[in-house]
């Protein structure tokens, strides 16, 4: 069983909390078969602590019911019971189990729970800071990114073309980039 | 709890209104059973009507609003659903990001003269009400020869259709109840 604290390099000490204003949540699937759409979550929020010792964790919450699309009509079919079920599911986690860094280069493994299925995930990344900001702030940013295959979290909803194929891929590229505080 | 029954025919002594009251007879008495009977006064669906679309429609979407599932019986013509009952659903489902369907909790089951049992129209009409984003209880109930189906007294004659119609309710009846709490944590904040 993984450790949900690993060891880790060069992380910051101390317990750095998202800024939701300044971080995003984005999805990227294939869309009928050629171009790419996309879209976010508005509310997200996290935290990444570090431990004295070198291990840290880092926590991230997403609030389904968040989802923001161009279109406001597919914007209610993805949060109904064929998507994210936002009535059901509220909410999408993740907790890591291990953080490796490189350089600013960043390798996290971790468990990810959309509409109450979990699977672990590879997500890889950067670090940038920490730097002092504005009053006197202390901040670090990071950029992560997965894929998953999303039928794997009850989210199989489809369409066949006429020609052949689906209007969607079960590949969704996940990307987080997150502005953390210290707290 | 309230069930909203809607049946897929317009005539009077439709096979589906009787599989509807069968339904209703199984159902215990704290379960309020409405019974719609307004879908042959809905309009086509037209855009341009979509600002002021009539009492109609807006009977029809208040009827969906105010129960905590609904329970479809549809007949099948022409191996799809009638015309006007997917013409209703394409109301309700408007405007598409506030519509009435959002979660609502949805079984299908139907009946028909042939010895199909209006099973392609039950999953057409499922897919049209997942699609327009209600919960939709994944069973369904094919009774065909529906001239023969059920005794004097209006149940199915078959036990086991029988049985797998309290297998749809049963189902049907979480999903209202979950809505329903779910509804209400969300009024309360």
């Amino acid at each position: 069983m993984s450790s949900p604290e690993a060891t880790l390099t060069d992380l910051p000490v101390g317990t750095w909390t998202v800024d939701a204003v300044h971080s995003s949540a984005n999805f990227a699937v294939k869309h009928m078969i050629v171009a790419t759409f996309r879209g976010r979550f508005d509310a997200i929020d996290g935290s990444l602590t570090v431990n004295e010792d070198g291990s840290a964790r880092l926590v991230g919450l997403v609030k389904t019911g968040s989802i923001v699309v161009k279109d406001e009509n597919l914007q209610g079919h993805l949060g109904s019971p064929d998507f994210f079920d936002t009535e059901r599911f509220p909410e999408i986690k993740f907790e890591s189990t291990s953080i490796r860094r490189t350089g600013d280069e960043l390798v996290l493994d971790g468990q990810l729970t959309i509409k109450d299925k979990t699977h672990p995930v590879e997500a890889t990344g950067t670090i940038s800071g920490p730097a002092i900001t504005l009053g006197d702030a202390e901040k670090i940013g990071l950029t992560l990114e997965t894929v998953i295959d999303r039928t794997q979290f009850g989210l199989e909803w489809n369409a066949p073309l006429p020609k052949g194929g689906f209007a969607l891929e079960n590949d969704v590229t996940l990307t987080v980039e997150l502005e953390l505080v210290k707290s | 709890m309230r069930i909203l029954a809607v049946p897929g025919s317009l005539r009077r002594d439709s096979h589906n209104r009787r599989l509807l009251r069968a339904a209703t007879a199984l159902l215990p008495p704290d379960i309020e059973v409405v019974e719609f009977d307004g879908l042959k006064a809905i309009p086509p669906f037209d855009e341009d009507d979509e600002s002021s679309p009539g009492a109609a429609v807006d009977a029809w979407r208040a009827a969906i609003d105010s129960a905590d599932g609904l329970l479809f019986a549809t007949p099948e013509y022409n191996s799809s659903i009638p015309g006007w009952l997917k013409n209703a659903v394409d109301w309700a489902s408007r405007p598409f990001s506030d519509t009435v369907l959002r979660n609502k909790p949805a079984a299908v089951i139907g009946a028909s003269t042939s010895m199909f049992g209006a099973v392609w129209a039950q999953a057409e009409l499922r897919k049209a009400l997942g699609a327009a984003g209600a919960r939709v209880v994944d069973l369904e109930l094919p009774v065909p020869n529906a001239e023969e189906a059920f005794n004097d007294d209006g149940a199915l004659l078959e036990t086991e259709q029988e049985e797998a119609l309290r297998g749809i309710l049963v189902e049907l009846r979480d999903y209202a109840e979950r809505h329903a709490a779910a509804k209400a944590a969300a009024a309360a904040g």
